[in-house]
Parts: C-alpha cells; structure tokens; sequence
C-alpha cells in the first residue's frame, strides 16, 4: 500500500495538471482533436489508479473538456468516486463535474443517494454548500424522493448559508417530487418570516417561482404578501413580490384594486429601473384584468405611459426597448392612450437598432384604425423605399400586410388603395415575401367582389410588365405575384376590358423563364381568359376574330408543352389538344363558346383552411386502415426507375415530345381534371404556391434569358397610390367637417346626461363608425363546412412540468402527508420502528380533496356563465385525473432503474431508450406469495457500500376490499443470511411494514439482509402476518413465503472498460467455466438485454453476434462472461474469481434463458 | 493568479485581453461608469445581501471569436441539443450589432447577454423575467470574478475555470440567485478555498 501511494505520486510528476491541459490546448491549435484524444488517454489511465489525487485531477480536466464539447460520460462512475472522496478539494471537483455532465437519463447517478445524503449532513457546512449545489442541477425524482426530508431538514439549519440553499434547492425538489410540496410547504412559509434577509429573500423566490405557475393556491399568501411589500425597501424581493401579485390578481381582481395606489406610489418614488419596469409591467397587467366593468383607471395608465415614454425617449437602447416592449402590452387593453404616442414610436422606426425598429412595428399593428390606416401604411412605404438590408425590408412588408389584413380587413375602407399597395410592394427587390402579397392578392380578389374590376386591371397590368418583376427575380419569389395576377385575370376574365392584350402577354415567350407552378397556373388561365374572349366574339359575330385567336393559341402552346416541368407540360399539351379541337370545330362553323366556358363555370367560393379537420369523421371509417397493402420493399425499388425517368425527362425533353405512355397520360388527365372540378379546395392550396415551389424539379434547368436593364424597373400604374393618398386626405377633411357637426348637435343633445369621458368614448367609435367601407368584405360565417365540430385549439401541453405543481396548499397537512423517511435500509439510520407513525397511504385522501375541488368548480361555473370559463375548467378537471394517476405510477416507481414495476418497463421500452428494437417488457420483480387478500412481488439488490448486505424491496398490493393493517414481515434467518433488526430485538421479531394498505393500493418497502457467504443461492422461509380490516370487523391473517437469494442478486451492475476487462483475463487468477443452451429464437440484442437485466450485467464489448459482459458481486468477485450466439443456441464461457459462484450464476443463466 | 509565458502572451487572445481587458475595462468601479451600462446600478446595489430571484435557463460565456468558455445549465437537456443551442446562440449573439440592444427573442425564451472586453456573457430567461435584472445579475457575477481575481480578465476565466464555476455556483443556485452581496459570496469562496488551498499544496509539491 505504502508503495503504491509513493509510486502514485512520482507517476503524478509527470501528469498534466488543469493549467498544462489548457495550455496544451492552446499550443495545438492545428491538431487540437488529435491533442485532445491523446489528453483523454492519459485521462483514462490516470482514472484507473488508485491514487484519489490522480483521479480528482484528471475529473477535472475531463470537466474542461466537457465544457469544449467533448463527450465524459463514460467516466461517470469515477465522477462519484471522486464525488464520495472525504477530501473537500477532491469532492468539490466530483461535485462540479457532476452537475455539469450528469442528467436525468445518468443511470449510475442512483449510486450517489447515499452519498449525497452523507454530505449533506456533513457537520462541514461547506460540504453540505456543495452537495446542495451539485444537487440542483442533477436531481433525479428518485433522488428527490429520497432526500426531499433531509433537505426539509436543512432549512432549519444553523447556518443560514446552509438554510438559504437548502430553501432554493426545495423549488427543484418540488419539481422533480411534487408530492413534497404539501409537507414542506409550513417550513417554507416559515422562512418568509426567518431572521436572516438572505434567506427570507430565498422563500420569496421560491413561493413566487410556484405561485407564478398556479398561482390560485397560494391566493391565501397574498395579505403577508402584501405586508411584506409594503414594509420591504429591499428592490430585489420587492421585484419579485410584485412579480408574484402580477400572476396573482388575475383570479382575484379585489387585490388588483388594492395594489394600485402601492405601485403607483413605487412607480413615482423609485429611481431603479428595473424595479420600475417591473412596476409598470404589473400595473399593466393588474389593468387588464380590471379592465372588465371596472372603474376608470385611466389615471395609472397616463402615469405608465408616461413612464414608459420617458423609458423610450432615453437613448439606452435596453431601455428604449424594453419601453416599446411594455408598450405594446398597454396597446391591447388601452390602444387610445398608446395611439397618442403615435409620434415617438414612428421615430422609433428611425432608430439604428433593428430589434427596436421591429418593436415599434409590432405597436404599429395595434394603433391603427379605419382613421389612419393610410397614413400609417404611406409612412410604412417611405421606410420600405429608404430600408437597407432585406431582412428588415421583408419584416416591413409583412407588417404592412398584417396591420392591413388585421381582423378581417377591418381597417380597410379602401380597396382599390389597398390593391396599388399591393401592386407596389410588387416592385421591391429581392423580397422573400412573393408569396404573401399573392395571397393577398386573391383573398382581396375573391372576397371583395365589388373590387374584381379595378384587381383585374391592376394585374392584368402586371401580367403585362412581368418582364420586370421575371427578369431580377429568378430567385427571390416576387414573381409569385405573377402567380396571383395570372390567377386574377383568367378567373374573373369577364371584367377584363382588354382581354385580347392579356392572353397575349400570357403567351410570350419570356413566361417560360418562370418557375414550374407559374407556368402551370399561367396555362391554366389563359384556357380561362380564351374561353371568355371566344364568347365574346361569338357573340358579336366575329368568327374571324374568334379563329385568329384560336390560331393564336396553337401557335404559342407549344413553348409550354416543351416545358421541363410536368405540370406545365401536362397542362399545356391537354389544353393544345383540346383547342386543336376546337379549331376543327370552328372550320365547320359550329358555335363551341358555350361549350368552352362550361369548363369552367360556377363560382369558387374561399374554404377557411381549417374546415377539413373540423368535418367530423363518418362512423365507420378508419383513416389509420390500410387502403391498399402496406408499401412493401419491392415497391421502393419500383421508383427507382420512375426517377431515372423523371430525370431524362427533364434533360431531353425539350428536344422531343415526351414518350409518355399516352394511355396513361390520358387516364392520369382525366382523373386530375376529375379531381379538380369536384375538390373545393383545389383552388385554396393555389394562395400558398411555396409548397409546390419546392416540389418542381429544378429551377436551374429553366434557361435564363438575360433582359436588356435599361428598362426602368418600375411598373406603371403605381403611381396611382399616392394618387389615393390625396383622395384620402380629400376625404379626410370632408369626414371632419362631417364630424365637428355631429359633434355640435351632439353637445346640444346630451349636455345634461353624460360625464365628459362618456362622451369623448361615444363620440370616438361613432365617429369609427362614420366611415363607411367603400366595399364590402365577404367573410362567410367561418367559413366552415356544416357539420364542423367546435373544438378547443389551444389545449395546454400536456408534459408541463410545473402542471404537477398544482397543489391545494391551503387544506391541513394530514398525517398521512409525511416526507419519505429513509429507514431501515442502513444499520445507521435504522431507527426504531414503533416511534414513527405508521405511514399512511396518503392515497385514501385524494378522493375527497377531488371531490372539494369539483364542488368548487360547480360553484364556479354558477357563477360565470362564460363558456370560456367551462372549458377551462373542464380542462382543469382533466389535470387532476392525470396528476392522479402520474402519483399512483410515482408510488411504484422504485429505487434503482432496474427495479422498475412492469408497466413501466413497458413504457420505457416505447420510449425507446434501449435501442431501436424493441424489447419485451420485463420485470425484476418476481412473485414472493400471493392469498387473496395481498400480493407480494420481491427483488434483490446487492449494496454498493456494505459487502456483506443486500436490500429485499418487497411490493405489498392489495387485492381485497379491506384495509390492510398492522403488516409485519418474519423471517427464519439461516446461519449464513439473517434479517437486519432494529437493536434489541430478538430473531423471533418481525419488522414492521411502515405503512397501511387501503384497497387496491400498493406500496413498497425495504428490508436489508446481512450475509456471509455469497456464492451459493438462497432459500429463507418467511411469513407475513397482518390484520384485515372491514366491515365486518377485523381479523388476523398469515402468508408464508419463501425469499429466494439468487446468485444474480450478489452481483451490481459495474461498468468496465475493455482494456481493464482484457487485462483481467490475462491476469489468470479466475476459474472458467461454460454453458450452452439450445432453442434460443430471441434476438441476440433482446437475449443481452435480459442478461444485463436479469443478471446485472454490463456489456463490455460487442461484435456481431458475440460480446463480453463484466459484473461484480458485493464482495468484489470479478465475473467475466463471453456470450456467443449460433444459429440456435447460446454458449456462455464465464470466468470468476470463484468457482462455485461462477457455476452458480451460469446455472441460474441457464435458466433464465431456457425460457426465452 | 496566472503567470503568463511569453508564447501565450503572442496569442492574439491573450493580446486582445492585455489591451483591452486588463487595464480598462473590467474594473469594478469602471465598469459601472462603462457607457454603455447606464442602468442605475446603485439603486439595486445599495440592499446587497439580499436574494433575487428569477428563473435563468442557462448561462453560456463565449469569446469574440465565439470560443465557448462557461456553460451552465440549469435545465436538463441531452448534450446534443446543448451544442446545438449553444451553437445557434453563439451565432446569433456575434451577428449583432455592438449598438444593439442586449435583448434577444429566441424560441419561447429571451436571452439577455453582454459583452465585457473580449467576453460576451450570455442568460437565457423565461418571457415574464425582467430584462433590467438579469443585466444585474450578469453584471453581479462579472463583480465577482473581479473581486475574486483582482482585475479578472477572459484569460483568468480560461485557466480557472473551475474556480469561475465555483463563483458562479456561490451566486446562482439552480438557476436562482441565492447571493448578491459580493463581501459574503467572494468570503464563501475564499473559506473553501482555505479548505483546498493546504491539500493542493500537498499535492503540488512533488510536481514542482
């Protein structure tokens, strides 16, 4: 030993400390994997000594290079060595590398239990201070159960270091373990109260951190709560008691009153921003939820915004934000004190900052009315013309489109305005935003009928320069307005007045340069608009006119149908079939007019894009049913070809026609064209082109003719918009007079009535309402299918964590609610079993506490008759359903992972944490004894720090209808294992079960055996005894069972590593024997996974259908294993320190395995 | 405190530190008069030994050159989405404007970052947290350090970084600050220090 610590610390001579490692680093800059990847070899030759120095060091390099990305999860297990190092220096670097690279999914964090409970006893407050650190941020449910009591502990400790941290790690505690929530709480509370301001100042945190995520349990909190702020000078804890009345005075509106003059006062008196920003925050949000009927407050709401004015107009660009931020908050309860501002925040649009820039657009969305709409937007477009950057240009252009588009179009009373915005947006470069002013476009278009004629002009005009918008735009998108225009024209045709102008531009050659889905639309349309100009000439008598253009179209069709893109070509070669047709037709003199529009005849009415998923699904049919055989492999390998095909398709076809098969073609055309004149959203998936954007093969193969760019890029008939800016100020001036009458014949009618704020309010919106919409807005009730079904969209996510949290703080603590105490696993906290209270199923009390809420509730819903509020608490019920069932699965769940019950193993594997394959559920639990009235299922775990003891974890389930009392469990302990007993028992005594049985509730508790020999399985004769309890009365009942000891149970699941798994079969002190077992059909991943499981092993390596496991029993017998599968059989050699053991182990695997 | 070798010192980093950091700006008392910072420190640090409180996510500190030098979370994530996040904030955070605001929309949460010298300290904060205060907590921290190493400077941060842990675990505890008073955390750690600093000189002594 001696000569080891000597050799240990000449070896660390030559190690690298911290400091060498990052020098090192830096000095490799070129080769700094390489660098590494040496360092981590060292690291891991350095961890297999035994020098804790060594190893601390070399912990901490691995948590440098952690933090450099380098993955260290493998050294876990020497993390908790150096973690559970008595030296402070050593444990503090465990501690560090653990809360930076440990995680829920850690498994070998359950080794650290013991460990952690240890140091947080330490009598070192330091120890505790770092323990209660590294816990924060590697804190498991599990480890929160079992060491929530000990924490609960530490608040109350001497040292208000110790209290402090003890109160903050509660929240995480409370998180991980929300049951913990009831019994702490009182302790909680009583810190808020606690002599020392630091830990006080923690308490606050804490219940604000709860209450902000449910805050209606601890509406009971607010009167102390509002004590303390109004007697607090301390900024941090008022920020966040204010904090904590901003989530609370939504539920009770009585406190927002209240709060008011408090918070005004601080928003006058205090210097501090922050805590003024937090003030003025809650203000706000106190008014909101006063907003409904209640007094005027108008007076608070001048202050904040004056506040906040004063916050905008400093030149800190925090500030400035965080104004225009709160700002916006105010907008949507108060937009008339905000809209007054409306200057400074038109500024703002000025700033260098663009984050404040997108700030006051987002205000500008709210401050619009029917009033200043046009004003606001003829500002917006200045800015669009001077704004550099296209981010920022594209942000405008979509606000502008929000803030015009906004409930309906509510603001507009102009379309004809609108509509040359639009066209002028048109001209911006290099927009992504195509797509969005082509929306709109056609909503405008199809809803606002009354504006077809002017939209038709105003595209058909595009249509006619779309050289300019085609030829700088191959890539950004603006040309998707041609999509629209092209839509525009050929549907509403009819209001067309030079029909024969826009066909023509729509068969120019340069239309080809456009991306696929343009194209096809643009073929698709001219069939329209030539459809309607047919009609025309025929009636007029024109039958020349009427050939001419027919030729017009055979001549120019076929650019398209030499098209790379399917579609276009599909289309263009349908459609130049259907004319050739036609032309026959008309040689003959027959009047085909009304035949051609017939095609497209009936009015395409907008379908809101959510009706599909409101049409409930007929009785009776399974979407999730196969309609045809599931595709099997075959099948990928028959599209191979089709896209090859596809390919050459596009290479060659524009030098010949497509060889498509021409019945196929056809039976494909007939079924598109069925499909699209019985699919009523045919036409909505056309506003939302990117999709199919995407879809269409390569734009690359479109040729790009270079355009001549003298040509002024810009599109005429734009001009018009400012034009309506002067009629709109024409308008204004008229509206005004209009207005200062009304006013006048107002006065004189309502003088004696009404108070000077009603008047101002009632005048605003009728005045709003003076300005009639030129046109009107088709929104079709919601626009939704008949039968649609009413459903609540915004179901809260159902994984909240802090939803766990929802706690009735309120009802007294029963005794049953007690914080798991750890008992009778160690001999040192082994503590006398009759001095504690029996352990209740706190589980009996959940029925009433339901039962309390739901009355509530149903008082609640009394009382409001809003449905909002039925559906919320609708919702609410559900939670508790589910927070029920998430304890009862919580009171299962076990210690170590692998004691998980079966359900949950069955989950876990879904989850799909093993591997991809998934795995049968198992369980190590096995059955003890069963009567019927309980049921015991048993497993066994060896322990890590004591070799000689094990820990039996028995779950006790009740099947009856009767309350199981008074359980004790008996053992005859042989010569070699005996049952731990609390001291001054006898042999004959049983222990204890800590808790109750209500029926069909389970629980667990554990026994600890000690032992000396290990390498021979185990039998122990037990009984159960305990009292039944009904009705009828109570009676005494006993189960006998056996406890079966397996070898397995001896063995914990080490990690090794293959180089130390090498050397320690060459080492050639262990005793080999082997085993075969035939009939195996598992998978050779299922048949390791159940020998990890089963037999604690880890897999060491693995190579196809062989790999070596490593174990270690208690008492430090190596088991190697070498498991190699053949066709049908299984053959496992293994070497151990111990023959007997290793016989025993391999019989027991034979076993396992003979089952599968 | 660090001794540097000639060689380091002609790493650009370390230049960039010795001209802009050590000398300006991380002072404690410049770095309130800094210009860029004009949040009325004095009103908060007036009540020092008090604790705040608020949710941070996670704290990354990060070089001008993007060179990750802290992390901190204190929420649990895989380690892949760490990198990626980091990462992705990384970028983001380096692609401002020096003249920007410190406020960042990013997924549901804010990040809240400033750069001191050569580093740039970075919280991510949920979307009811104040702003103005996480500014205060960054800079609480950036105090600290200083406090701790006399004139920290991103080089210090780069060879202690445990120590740079250590003070940040003194401060923020799962995400919520536990201790604003710079005299009782730099006491804390300095204490534990004591605790080490007679082991570690055991331990150096046959290195040396």
């Amino acid at each position: 030993m001696a000569l080891k610590m000597v050799k240990g610390s000449i070896d660390r001579m030559f190690d690298k400390n911290l400091q060498d490692l990052v020098r090192g680093i830096r000095n490799h800059k070129e080769d700094e994997a390489k660098y590494i990847s040496q360092c981590i070899d060292e690291i891991k030759q350095e961890l297999k000594q035994d020098n804790i120095a060594v190893k601390a060091n070399a912990v901490c390099k691995l948590t440098y290079l952690q933090m450099l990305g380098y993955d260290i999860s493998w050294a876990a297990f020497n993390i908790i060595e150096v973690m559970s190092a008595s030296k402070f220096t050593f444990k503090r670097i465990g501690y560090l590398a653990a809360s930076q690279c440990f995680h829920e999914g850690t498994d070998v964090i359950m080794l650290t239990t013991n460990q952690i409970r240890k140091d947080l006893s330490s009598p070192n407050q330091y120890d505790t201070g770092v323990a209660l650190t590294g816990l924060s941020c590697f804190v498991t449910p599990d480890l929160a159960r079992d060491l929530a009591n000990d924490i609960m502990t530490l608040m109350s400790h001497t040292k208000p270091y110790i209290r402090k941290k003890a109160v903050l790690i509660m929240y995480k505690v409370f998180l991980k373990y929300p049951e913990s929530l009831r019994p702490a709480f009182p302790r909680l509370k009583e810190k808020l109260e606690d002599p020392d301001p630091g830990v006080q100042s923690a308490a606050v945190n804490v219940i604000c951190e709860l209450a902000r995520r449910n805050p209606k349990n601890y509406l009971s909190l607010a009167p102390l709560f509002f004590k303390l702020m109004t007697s607090s000078t301390n900024n941090w804890v008022l920020i966040k008691i204010i904090k904590l009345f901003g989530a609370l005075t939504p539920l009770e509106p009585r406190l927002g009153k209240k709060l008011i003059e408090p918070l005004t006062n601080l928003i006058h008196s205090t210097s501090a921003m922050s805590l003024l920003y937090e003030c003025v925050n809650t203000v706000i949000a106190v008014l909101i939820s006063l907003s409904s009927g209640m007094p005027n407050h108008s007076a608070s709401i001048q202050l904040c915004v004056q506040k906040l004015r004063i916050l905008i107009e400093d030149s800190d660009q925090n500030l400035k934000y965080l104004g225009l931020l709160a700002m916006s908050k105010i907008l949507k309860t108060h937009p008339k004190s905000v809209q007054s501002h409306k200057d400074l925040i038109l500024q703002c649009l000025d700033d260098k900052d663009e984050s404040i820039r997108l700030r006051a657009l987002d205000l500008l969305y709210g401050m619009v009315s029917k009033k200043n709409l046009m004003e606001i937007v003829k500002k917006l477009m200045i800015h669009v013309d001077k704004a550099e950057g296209t981010t920022y240009r594209d942000e405008l252009l979509t606000k502008i489109i929000d803030i015009c588009s906004q409930s309906n179009y509510q603001y507009i009373t102009n379309f004809e305005w609108y509509i040359s915005i639009l066209v002028e947006l048109t001209r911006l470069e290099g927009t992504r935003h195509g797509h969005l002013i082509a929306a709109q476009m056609l909503d405008v278009a199809i809803r606002v009928k009354a504006i077809r004629k002017f939209a038709v002009s105003q595209m058909a005009m595009l249509l006619d320069n779309a050289h300019l918008i085609a030829s700088n735009t191959q890539r950004n998108g603006i040309c998707e307005v041609l999509y629209a225009a092209a839509w525009i024209c050929g549907e509403f045709s009819e209001h067309l007045e030079e029909a024969n102008q826009t066909l023509e531009a729509m068969l120019r050659p340069k239309v080809t340069t456009l991306p696929g889905h343009i194209q096809a639309v643009y073929v698709q349309n001219m069939v329209k608009l030539y459809a309607s100009i047919l009609q025309q000439k025929e009636q007029s008598g024109e039958k020349e006119a009427a050939q001419e253009i027919t030729q017009l179209m055979i001549d120019r069709l076929p650019q398209f149908v030499q098209s790379a893109d399917l579609e276009v070509q599909e289309r263009a070669s349908c459609i130049l079939q259907l004319i050739k047709y036609i032309q026959k037709l008309q040689i003959k003199e027959v009047p085909v007019a009304e035949e051609v529009i017939a095609l497209f005849a009936g009015e395409l009415n907008p379908v809101a894009p959510k009706a599909q998923k409101k049409v409930p699904v007929p009785e009776g049919l399974d979407l999730d049913a196969w309609i045809n055989e599931p595709p099997s492999d075959s099948e990928s390998e028959d599209e191979k070809p089709k896209t090859i095909f596809h390919d050459e398709d596009q290479r060659h076809s524009r030098h010949r026609q497509p060889e498509i098969d021409e019945e196929e073609l056809a039976r494909r055309r007939e079924a598109r064209k069925q499909e699209q004149a019985n699919n009523p959203f045919y036409i909505k998936s056309s506003p939302s082109p990117q999709k199919r954007y995407q879809d269409t093969p390569g734009v690359e193969h479109i040729p790009v003719v270079q355009i001549d760019l003298s040509v002024p890029l810009k599109v005429p008939g734009n001009s018009l918009a400012s034009s309506f800016f002067l009629e709109v100020k024409l308008e204004e001036e008229r509206r005004h007079k209009q207005k200062l009458e009304k006013d006048k014949k107002k006065k004189k009618q309502k003088k004696e009535k009404r108070g000077k704020h009603h008047r101002h309010n009632s005048l605003h919106t009728e005045s709003e309402e003076d300005i009639a919409p030129a046109h009107h807005v088709d929104i079709i009730t919601e626009e939704m299918p008949e039968n649609a079904l009413p459903s609540d969209e915004d179901d809260k996510d159902p994984n909240d964590p802090y939803k766990a949290l929802d706690i009735d703080l309120d009802k007294p603590l029963a005794d049953s609610e007690k914080l798991p105490v750890q008992r009778h696993r160690n001999v040192e906290t082994l503590k006398s079993p009759d001095s504690e209270a029996p352990l209740v199923e706190k589980k009996s009390k959940k029925p009433k506490k339901k039962e309390k809420k739901h009355k509530e509730k149903e008082r609640d819903k009394g009382k409001k008759k809003e449905k909002e509020k039925k559906k919320s608490s609708k919702h609410k019920k559900k939670k508790h359903k589910k927070e029920k069932e998430e304890k009862s699965k919580d009171k299962k769940k076990s210690k170590k992972k692998s004691h998980h019950s079966e359900e949950e193993t069955t989950e876990s594997v879904q989850n799909g944490t093993l591997d991809d394959e998934p795995l049968p559920p198992m369980s190590s639990y096995r059955l003890l004894a069963e009567n019927p009235y309980i049921k015991m299922t048993y497993d066994i775990q060896g322990n890590l720090q004591n070799d000689s003891q094990v820990t039996v974890s028995v779950i006790f389930e009740n099947k009856s209808t009767s309350f199981l009392k008074s359980m004790e469990l008996n053992v005859l302990d042989s010569l070699n294992t005996k049952m731990l007993r609390p001291e001054g028992s006898s042999v004959h005594d049983g222990i204890p079960v800590p808790f109750q049985l209500p029926p069909g509730i389970s629980n667990e508790a554990q026994f600890v055996f000690t032992l000396q020999s290990i390498v021979m399985a185990q039998k122990l004769k037990g009984t159960l005894s305990f009292i039944v309890k009904n009705d009828e009365g109570s009676t005494h009942e006993k189960l006998d069972f056996k406890l079966h000891f397996s070898c397995a149970s001896y063995l914990i699941t080490t990690p090794c590593y293959s180089d130390a798994f090498a050397k320690l079969l060459e080492s050639g002190d262990l005793h080999m024997s082997s085993i075969k077992v035939d009939g195996i059909s598992i998978s050779f991943q299922h048949l390791l996974a159940k020998i990890c499981f089963h037999h604690h092993f880890s897999v060491v390596e693995r190579v196809d259908s062989c790999a070596s496991m490593y174990s270690r029993s208690i008492q430090g017998h190596h088991v190697c294993l070498l498991v190699k599968k053949g066709e049908n059989s299984v053959s496992i050699d293994g070497k151990c320190n111990d023959s007997t053991l290793l016989s025993n182990l391999l019989d027991e695997m034979k076993e396992t395995l003979s089952k599968c | 405190m660090l001794l540097l070798f000639p060689g380091e010192v002609a790493e650009q980093e370390a230049k960039l530190l010795f001209a802009q950091g050590r000398g300006e700006l991380p002072g404690e008392e410049r770095e309130d008069s800094a210009p860029t910072l004009s949040l009325p420190q004095t009103s908060l640090a007036r009540c020092s030994n008090v604790t705040p409180g608020l949710e941070i996510h996670f704290i990354l500190l990060f070089s001008r050159q993007g060179k990750l030098r802290l992390q901190k979370w204190y929420t649990t994530l895989p380690d892949k989405e760490k990198k990626k996040i980091i990462r992705e904030i990384v970028q983001i955070i380096l692609s401002r404007n020096q003249k920007t605001c410190s406020f960042v929309d990013w997924k549901d949460l804010k990040l809240v970052y400033k750069r001191y010298a050569s580093l740039y300290f970075c919280c991510a904060i949920e979307d009811q947290d104040n702003e103005l205060l996480t500014l205060e907590v960054v800079h609480r921290y950036v105090e600290l350090l200083d406090r701790y190493f006399g004139n920290v400077c991103e080089l210090d941060i780069i060879f202690n970084f445990e120590k740079a842990y250590f003070i940040l675990d003194e401060f923020i505890i799962g995400g919520e600050v536990q201790e604003t008073s710079k005299r009782s955390a730099v006491k804390a750690i300095e204490d534990s220090d004591m605790l080490q600093e007679t082991v570690e000189e055991y331990m150096n002594k046959p290195a040396f």
